[in-house]
């Protein structure tokens, strides 16, 4: 099982879509890890590494880019959240 | 508690009165609406000035993670103050300038409670729901930019001030 992998807003429509299920390389093994491996593509994924305040959910909770990631785990990346 | 993630309009009126209704012991309801606003971002990370109006706003979410992170910020809200119920409500999908975006509602004995636990809620809200909006104007679509002050505001109920 791999790891189901979702973007958001204005990083969404950078990458052209929205979701995605990766099998998880051995050596990624953090939400930091997984976000290099992504960018590591080029081009407009390259965006996820440079971009500012990115934020990232594990399995629907907010957590930081040192944060682990396991098979079967739902990653979300994003902009800074922007309702009310 | 309630918590509704919806496209369909509310009736602020109508909410308010039932997180009372039926009930002797509500001695105060503390409410905020949150409006789409038509004027130029002049707060938006381009700077005031040469900016369109805003024609209509499209509000998109991460279904799942929003209606949890609105309980989370509801349930911390409650280990700071006493109240009874609470009414929080945020809309998706486009939206037209002078629409209602949120409501967040609050009953309480007293009046201080229910003013706090509203305004911690939407300050939260602003900064950990998963809500992002595009705005729409003459000049094409842009997502709207997140707020230094936003974070601050979340940040000042930490402080120890409050």
């Amino acid at each position: 099982m791999g790891v189901k992998i979702l973007f958001f807003a204005g990083l969404r429509e950078a990458l052209g879509t929205g979701a995605e299920s990766l099998a998880l390389p051995a050596d990624v093994v953090t939400v930091g890890a997984l976000r290099e491996h992504l960018a590591a593509r080029g081009e407009a994924w390259s965006a996820l590494a440079t971009m500012k305040n990115l934020r990232v959910a594990v399995n629907q909770q907010m957590v930081g880019l040192d944060a682990p990631v396991k098979a079967g785990d739902e990653v979300a990346f994003f902009p800074p959240v922007t309702g009310g | 508690m309630s918590v509704s993630v919806q496209e369909a309009d509310f009736d602020a009126g109508a909410e308010i009165a039932a997180l009372s209704a039926g009930r002797e012991d509500v001695g105060a309801v503390a409410s905020f609406v949150g409006l789409v606003r038509a004027d130029k971002a002049a707060d938006s990370a381009v700077g005031a000035g040469g900016e369109a109006a805003v024609a209509a706003m499209t509000l998109e979410h991460y279904p799942g993670m929003t209606e949890t992170a609105l309980e989370d910020i509801v349930k911390e809200a409650r280990q700071r103050w006493e109240f009874f119920d609470v009414r929080v409500i945020h809309r998706v999908g486009r939206l037209l300038p002078g629409d209602r975006i949120v409501l967040v509602a609050v009953a309480s004995a007293h009046r201080g409670e229910a003013f706090a636990a509203c305004e911690f809620i939407m300050d939260y809200l602003k900064t950990r729901a998963p809500f992002w909006k595009k705005e729409e104007t003459p000049e094409g679509g842009r997502w709207v930019d997140a707020r230094e002050s936003d974070d601050h505001a979340a940040r000042r109920w930490n402080s120890g001030a409050d």
